[in-house]
């Protein structure tokens, strides 16, 4: 039937992200030129430049090393972990004073729903802040040892999907734990880094304990293999992950890795359904499945699949896909051309090995990088689309017929970064739980973040965990 | 039990489960439960929703139409009914192009006064029965209350369910009961309020809306505005999910009242995009969506003024029933 | 002088609860710290090595699942037999490693209180690397350490018992399987441990024992897709390097080591029992 009513545009006001025409790199305090190529970043939603960004060269890694290193010898390493805390406090307190300005950049430079920057990414970045500010003066109580002491320098490298939150989740821990930073942000969204970079500046932190240095895979490579870095935290690819870990090795560097995954969501027949149809739309069309723990296998009764297909179908019908600044938007625009097409080819994949193709038939923008909601039925566990993790708004449906099977085909790959489950019985619940091979379980809800609750992978999915006590130990020489 | 007296005839595994109390209580038990966090979470992220000009304009129109203008008070006097009628009629006597609203809901001795004051009309009247609000009378009484309110020429009849049967898992006696008001109906449209704010859990809440859809109810209707807390976002959230599920296994459109405690034009717009984007674009009319409501009206009024006028209006502009 | 010829023992390898030699038929002789014959050992090979992993595989599901108090007691029971065959340890350690019989004795005895140390830590880790998260919203959320699978032990090449006891325990007491490649100069106290864990109540496979040469063996364990945990203690430093490198093929976690054999007397912390077990964070909704 069609549609009654049409939701007018109601668009975010661009302004309030204060985009700027041009961003430099952030060392020792400053921003300053990198010798690197300027990059340009572009709106994904619309393909127009937003602006131009400075990047770092190799030789400004080193000049961020050595920044990082003094600020560590002279300042951060000694300073009580009192005066840390409150350098930290200010930090959360300045995310949340320019949430509305985070949320609209990041969702200008990713694409991602406005309602998300604003609800989830920006508010969990300032939280994460605010949650290990206060770590910063009670180590000796987290189980490491009285005294436990900083590694140094760390390297980080960051992806596009949560720009913000991924440098809230790197940076936090690191400096409550008395260490320096040098981060570099994904290629194609640098932007909210370096409002962050400006944020520590305000708060008067001292200079050279956060750097941010935008550039690509080649900046990245060089930040973790600097010598004089001495802890490495990555999140990305699990390709990439293997290349880093192979790199470092007879380093001593430390390293904690969070990559890939491809979820299993698990629906048993005895599901609350209607919370597991909202929980797995959830789970794999949050941030356009841009979500290393995104609930791409929808593992399903087989006493229910046909129900829970025709759900699914109409309740993804209603997502909004389009303008990210758009506050009634759902889904938002694919990060970059390369991801849509990798999308793209592993659709075509899914639908040469002979899985039911079903997508959404919402309106797309006619400009932009979009990729409308799709569900693929009558999935095997041999197909590319069950086995690779596709980054993109593509849900997978496998069937199960007894617990044990169910427990098997999701254990069945080589990550186990997150799992979902869903019943209403407390036991299985907690049987099943446990016998997933996952960092992250989810029951009965989907892609929950805090930064109390540890975070990471068993197995190809990385290792190390962010947030809470065990996120500690990454940046602690324990 | 007694056969339900709807025309409507139901599928052949949903009149088995209407045959004796343990198939009724079998199916009603073997519902999917509501996951609490997981419905409040939706009806608050669906709640964010930005409904901007035109869309908004339509909104309001819409909601004006689906009012179910109401009064029940022990204070209730014709004169009250008379002006509240006249209000219902020209919600906004400046502007007569403004919709007038889908029913006045009134108690079942001023029902034959609202009929009056609305003939000619297009719009209906609603009379609460069957021992409104508590139902804690003999069903002789109730149904007589009901064969009252239809003779007063009611088009419309709100009943409550036994909530007392209910909760102690008596659901066959609440069956009963609503096939014989409906019964006792005859044409007339039947709302069956389910007090959801005594029913306290959502799993209830999606039990008491089958086993009202099983007993032939048209409406399902949250509360009498009596008993706090009254409708809410995930309850209705609830209801439209039966409602739709209903239709998804019969074929036939049933319909949805949230009542008491929604008083702003952006509460209205909530429970629209709600109505909208879970049960979907059909249930958009007044024939399967009201809202209860009495003071909601002027500030739908005044809301639908400022969007024509393109400046704030106040209260002082709209009319004081 | 005897008249009697003593019955000289075979050493062989452990691997699912068996005591096969090695696949490919090798052996090699083990001498003591001056230079004289003790016994030939097994040489395993990498099939010898893939087969111990398959091993490990298979006993992994029903050891990770064991309550940690069964695991506690288990682990005790190992004290208790090496307890019983306290005297041939000794003598076996003293020989093996070329210290006088005063000192192997308190190296055995430290090794009997170190399984008791660990054994009673089963069940006491969860509480102290778990957590109840406190979450900002209406959910139940806490973590748990859980085993991290099949952990390849290259264990340390000086500190024949003490030092192996000290790799082994803490992946035991967490849960996990593992392949041990024991001292390649001095694998004979950890052929009879063998023993010990054979008629102790460690299911079969749990722990598998190869002797041989550590730097053939080690990169077959470390590129091992089944395998998910490496622990580098006992391999040169020289060649630590290329291990983490192929380590980093199915991104296995590394246990690094000091480069020289570390103190094993000292009284370990909970260093050990950290490095392997995963983290897992478990979420449900609080309603009604």
């Amino acid at each position: 039937m069609s549609d009654l009513w049409e939701y007018a545009p109601a668009p975010e006001s661009r302004d309030i992200g204060n985009l700027k025409p041009s961003y430099r790199m952030f060392v020792d305090g400053q921003f300053v030129d990198g010798t690197g190529e300027p990059l340009k970043t572009i709106n994904p939603a619309t393909g127009e430049v937003l602006a131009e960004v400075g990047t770092a060269g190799t030789t400004d890694v080193d000049r961020a090393v050595k920044a990082a290193r003094r600020a560590y010898d002279k300042v951060w390493g000694r300073m009580p972990g009192t005066e840390r805390a409150k350098y930290l406090f200010r930090i959360a307190r300045m995310i949340a004073e320019r949430s509305r300005e985070l949320a609209v950049l990041e969702s200008l430079d990713n694409g991602k729903p406005i309602r998300e920057s604003r609800d989830v990414d920006v508010p969990t970045a300032s939280a994460h802040f605010f949650y290990h500010a206060g770590w910063a003066d009670k180590l000796g109580y987290a189980g490491y040892g009285q005294d436990p002491k900083p590694l140094g320098v760390a390297g980080q490298v960051i992806p596009w999907n949560f720009p913000l939150l991924m440098a809230a989740w790197k940076i936090a821990p690191a400096l409550a734990c008395g260490n320096t930073v040098v981060l570099k942000p994904a290629e194609t969204t640098p932007l909210t880094a370096l409002v962050l970079a400006e944020i520590c500046q305000q708060a008067e932190l001292p200079p050279g304990v956060v750097n941010i240095l935008p550039g690509a895979g080649d900046i990245g490579a060089a930040v973790v293999n600097h010598p004089d870095v001495n802890k490495v935290a990555f999140t990305g690819s699990t390709e990439v992950g293997k290349l880093i870990q192979a790199n470092l090795a007879g380093s001593g560097k430390k390293l904690t890795l969070e990559l890939g995954g491809k979820a299993a969501n698990i629906v048993f027949e005895d599901a609350p359904l209607d919370q597991a149809v909202e929980g797995i739309v959830n789970g794999i069309f949050f941030n356009q499945g841009h979500v290393c723990c995104a609930g791409s296998r929808l593992l399903a009764s087989e006493s229910i699949v046909d129900e829970l297909l025709a759900k699914l179908h109409s309740r993804i019908s209603t997502l909004r896909v389009g303008d990210p600044l758009d506050k009634n938007t759902d889904v938002g625009a694919i990060n970059s051309a390369e991801q849509l097409a990798k999308i793209t080819s592993l659709v075509a994949a899914g639908e040469e090995e002979g899985a039911e193709r079903w997508t959404s038939p919402c309106p797309l923008p006619d400009k932009g990088f979009f990729f409308a909601p799709t569900v693929f039925a009558n999935v095997s566990q041999a197909m590319r689309i069950a086995r690779e993790e596709i980054f993109g708004p593509v849900l997978s449906v496998l069937t199960f017929r007894t617990p044990d099977e169910a427990v098997a085909k999701a254990n069945n790959t080589p990550y186990g970064l997150s799992a979902g489950v869903w019943t209403e019985k407390g036991s299985r619940i907690l049987a099943i739980t446990q016998r997933l091979r996952a960092g992250v379980v989810w029951a009965n809800t989907f892609n929950r973040f805090d930064p109390t609750a540890p975070f990471g992978g068993y197995q190809e999915s990385g290792f190390g965990r962010e947030g809470g006590r065990a996120g500690l130990e990454a940046y602690l020489d324990v | 039990m007694a056969a339900p007296s709807t025309t409507t005839s139901l599928p052949p595994d949903l009149a088995e489960v209407t045959r004796d109390e343990s198939t009724l209580r079998r199916f009603l038990h073997g519902l999917p439960g509501v996951d609490q966090v997981g419905v409040e979470q939706r009806a608050a992220t669906l709640a964010t929703r930005s409904i901007k000009k035109a869309s908004k304009l339509w909104a309001i129109d819409t909601a004006i139409s689906m009012v179910d203008l109401t009064t029940l008070e022990g204070a209730d006097t014709p004169g009250k009914v008379r002006s509240l009628a006249a209000k219902a009629h020209r919600p906004d006597p400046d502007h007569t192009d403004t919709p007038h609203v889908a029913a006045v809901c009134v108690y079942p001795d001023l029902a034959a006064v609202a009929v009056e004051a609305l003939r000619g009309t297009q719009i209906g009247v609603a009379s609460v029965a069957t021992a409104f609000p508590s139902g804690r009378s003999a069903r002789a009484v109730k149904l007589a209350d009901v064969a009252d309110a239809v003779a007063s020429g009611a088009t419309e009849v709100d009943m409550v369910i036994d909530r007392g049967a209910f909760l102690s898992g008596r659901y066959g006696q609440v069956y009963d009961e609503i096939v014989e008001v409906k019964a006792a109906c005859g044409d007339t449209h039947l709302k069956v309020i389910l007090e959801t704010g005594e029913l306290a859990t959502y799993d209830n809440v999606r039990m008491a809306s089958w086993l009202a859809l099983l007993a032939g109810g048209d409406f399902i209707k949250t509360s009498t505005g009596k008993v706090s807390p009254a409708a809410t976002l995930p309850v209705t959230h609830v209801m439209l999910q039966a409602v739709r599920d209903w239709h998804a296994r019969t074929g036939h459109h049933r319909g949805v009242k949230p009542a008491g405690g929604i008083r702003t034009t952006k509460d209205a717009i909530r429970y629209l995009v709600a109505v909208h984007e879970v049960a979907g674009p059909a249930w958009l009319t007044p024939n399967l969506f009201r809202f209860g409501a009495s003071s909601l009206l002027n500030d739908l009024v005044m809301q639908r003024r400022t969007q024509l006028d393109g400046h704030y209006s106040g209260p002082d502009y709209v009319t004081v029933d | 002088m005897s008249d009697r010829l003593s019955v000289a023992k075979t050493y062989k390898l452990y691997v699912g609860g068996a005591f096969p030699r090695s696949e490919s038929g090798r052996s090699y002789p083990v001498a003591d710290t001056k230079g004289a014959f003790l016994a030939n050992a097994a040489q395993a090979s990498r099939k010898d090595a893939r087969d111990a992993v398959v091993a490990a595989r298979r006993a992994f599901a029903g050891w990770s699942a064991a309550t940690a108090y069964n695991r506690g007691q288990v682990l005790y029971r190992v004290a208790e037999l090496l307890e019983g065959r306290r005297d041939q340890f000794v003598a076996e350690v003293s020989t093996s490693e070329g210290v006088a019989a005063r000192k192997a004795q308190s190296l055995v005895d430290a090794s009997i209180d170190r399984w008791v140390w660990y054994a009673g830590w089963t069940d006491k880790i969860a509480s102290v690397l778990g957590a109840s998260n406190p979450v900002a919203g209406p959910y139940f959320s806490f973590s748990v350490p859980e085993p991290t699978g099949v952990v390849a032990v290259l264990a340390p090449q000086a500190s024949t018992l003490l030092g192996l006891v000290s790799v082994l325990a803490p992946v035991l007491a967490t849960g996990n399987t593992c392949v041990v490649v024991a001292s390649q100069a001095a694998p004979l106290p950890a052929i009879t441990l063998s023993e010990v864990l054979a008629t102790s109540d460690v299911p079969g496979g749990v722990v598998n024992m190869l002797t041989g040469r550590t730097a053939e063996l080690a990169p077959w364990l470390a590129t091992h897709g089944d395998v998910n945990a490496l622990d580098l203690t006992g391999v040169a430093a020289t060649q630590r390097p290329e291990l983490e490198k192929a380590a980093a093929g199915t991104v296995k976690r590394v246990l690094r080591a000091p480069a020289t054999e570390p103190d094993w007397t000292a009284t370990p912390d909970i260093t050990r029992l950290r490095a392997f077990v995963e983290i897992k964070t478990v979420w449900h909704p609080v309603g009604v």
